[in-house]
């Protein structure tokens, strides 16, 4: 993916932060930060960073977990799959 | 017959429509050779001037519609202009002007009228974006479906969507992507749901004459890929978009969507919390019965025929406000009707638990 500071400057403030190093952690990637660190619409360190990690990191087969309910939501072939069972959704 | 402020505005507008073929400076107009000659004669000449000093080149063309007219013909209208301030040299190959005879002889090819009914004389501006609905025809397209939207007005929905350089743009009933290819050629990234997971997969039967299945890469990041625009897609999810699945806030500049089922009201309330433009369309049956929503402007409305009695229109509206209601109770409205539609319940889906509430 083309590296675009125009594009990643606004997605910063859009991330669910704690979720989103949860995630960074259980797939054991390195040089996650910590946060937005402060003035990072100058940091291009920071931007390629986190544009390396949303963009540029697919799960390709594996699953997504609700932190809230558990339910386990199934990724095949890159392709997350949040459907619901029937019975699930009437709740 | 436009009024545009700058020429600059023009040739924007022209980077984008696919719908006008070319845009012109005005410099005369008539009914008959004659009336054109003596309008032309009325524009300023300093307006004309600094576009056919000595130092330029220049081409004439002539344009008709409805009508072919042979080489001959068309040098007699050239000549008949030689009363014009031209002292640049002619180039055909590469002119620094082109000027423009429009000639219009109607629409109906069983009666093409001897003369013109309208004779226009301008100079050439900018070209429209029509080669697009060809370059990116569904016919030529890697992954299509059988209800993948024609490129010429998937970028009339773009363009409804003011989507522009890195805008996020969302499709929440993605199919195969077709719209998100027009929101991608103008530079925005583009991210999409679908219900069906065959579909997000590019799997099971081609919508193809001659082709059985779908091929192993037949999916909408291939598509992307095709047009050198992979670069702009963000995902694609398998999920039910009349199921609140997103956190609170504004995450998209434009939705732009085709809503295939004909059921408007289960989806609304889930959508409005996400974006700032929505473009749509949907197979509302009357003017009456369009959505809307006190957050919601509503900036147009078009019909689009599809046979003698159906249609479908594409709605475009803009959010004028904040919403901070709960998601699980949205209310949309139909004017005439003055009956509400109240979605209580997020997961009723496909309007399932709605009730309409005359007031």
């Amino acid at each position: 993916m083309e590296f675009n500071p125009q594009f990643m400057e606004p997605m910063i403030p859009k991330v669910e932060c704690a979720a989103f190093l949860e995630v960074a952690d259980n797939l054991q990637l390195i040089q996650v930060p910590k946060g937005p660190v402060k003035g990072y619409k100058e940091n291009e360190d920071f931007l390629r960073t986190m544009h390396h990690l949303l963009l540029e990191v697919e799960v390709v087969e594996g699953t997504l977990q609700c932190p809230e309910s558990g339910r386990m939501f199934p990724i095949n072939c890159r392709v997350p799959n949040m459907l619901l069972s029937e019975d699930e959704s009437e709740n | 017959m436009e009024s545009i402020p700058s020429e600059d505005i023009a040739r924007n507008l022209m980077k984008r429509t696919v719908c006008a073929k070319s845009i012109f400076e005005l410099w005369g107009h008539g009914q008959s050779p004659e009336e054109l000659y003596s309008s032309l004669k009325n524009y300023p000449v300093e307006k004309m001037v600094p576009f056919l000093h000595s130092n330029s080149t220049y081409k004439i063309k002539i344009h008709t519609f409805n009508k072919t007219l042979t080489q001959e013909e068309k040098i007699k209208r050239i000549d008949a202009l030689e009363f014009l301030p031209f002292e640049g040299k002619v180039n055909l190959k590469r002119p620094q002007h082109v000027f423009s005879v429009l000639e219009d002889y109607g629409l109906d090819p069983n009666c093409i009228p001897e003369n013109p009914h309208n004779i226009y004389f301008g100079r050439w501006i900018a070209d429209g974006q029509r080669e697009l609905i060809e370059s990116y025809s569904v016919k030529k397209r890697h992954f299509i479906g059988n209800t993948s939207m024609d490129a010429g007005l998937s970028f009339i929905m773009a363009n409804h969507g003011k989507v522009k350089e890195n805008d996020i743009v969302f499709d929440p009933f993605v199919g195969t992507g077709g719209l998100l290819i027009a929101s991608a050629h103008f530079g925005a990234y583009v991210y999409g749901t679908d219900i069906d997971y065959n579909t997000v997969h590019g799997l099971g039967k081609a919508s193809r004459k001659n082709q059985k299945w779908r091929g192993p890469d037949e999916n909408i990041r291939a598509n992307l890929r095709q047009y050198g625009l992979e670069k702009y897609y963000l995902d694609v999810l398998v999920s039910d978009a009349s199921k609140p699945s997103w956190r609170k806030g504004t995450y998209f500049d434009a939705i732009i969507t085709d809503l295939i089922l004909e059921n408007s009201v289960g989806w609304n309330h889930l959508v409005l919390l996400w974006f700032e433009c929505l473009a749509f369309f949907n197979k509302i049956y009357t003017e009456e019965t369009v959505p809307r929503h006190p957050c919601l402007k509503l900036i147009s409305n078009c019909e689009q025929k599809l046979s003698s009695h159906t249609s479908r229109r594409l709605i475009t509206m803009e959010k004028v406000k904040k919403f901070e209601g709960v998601v699980q109770e949205m209310r949309l409205y139909s004017e005439a009707t003055k009956s509400q539609f109240v979605v209580k319940d997020g997961h009723g889906g496909w309007g399932k638990e709605v009730e309409e509430i005359h007031i």
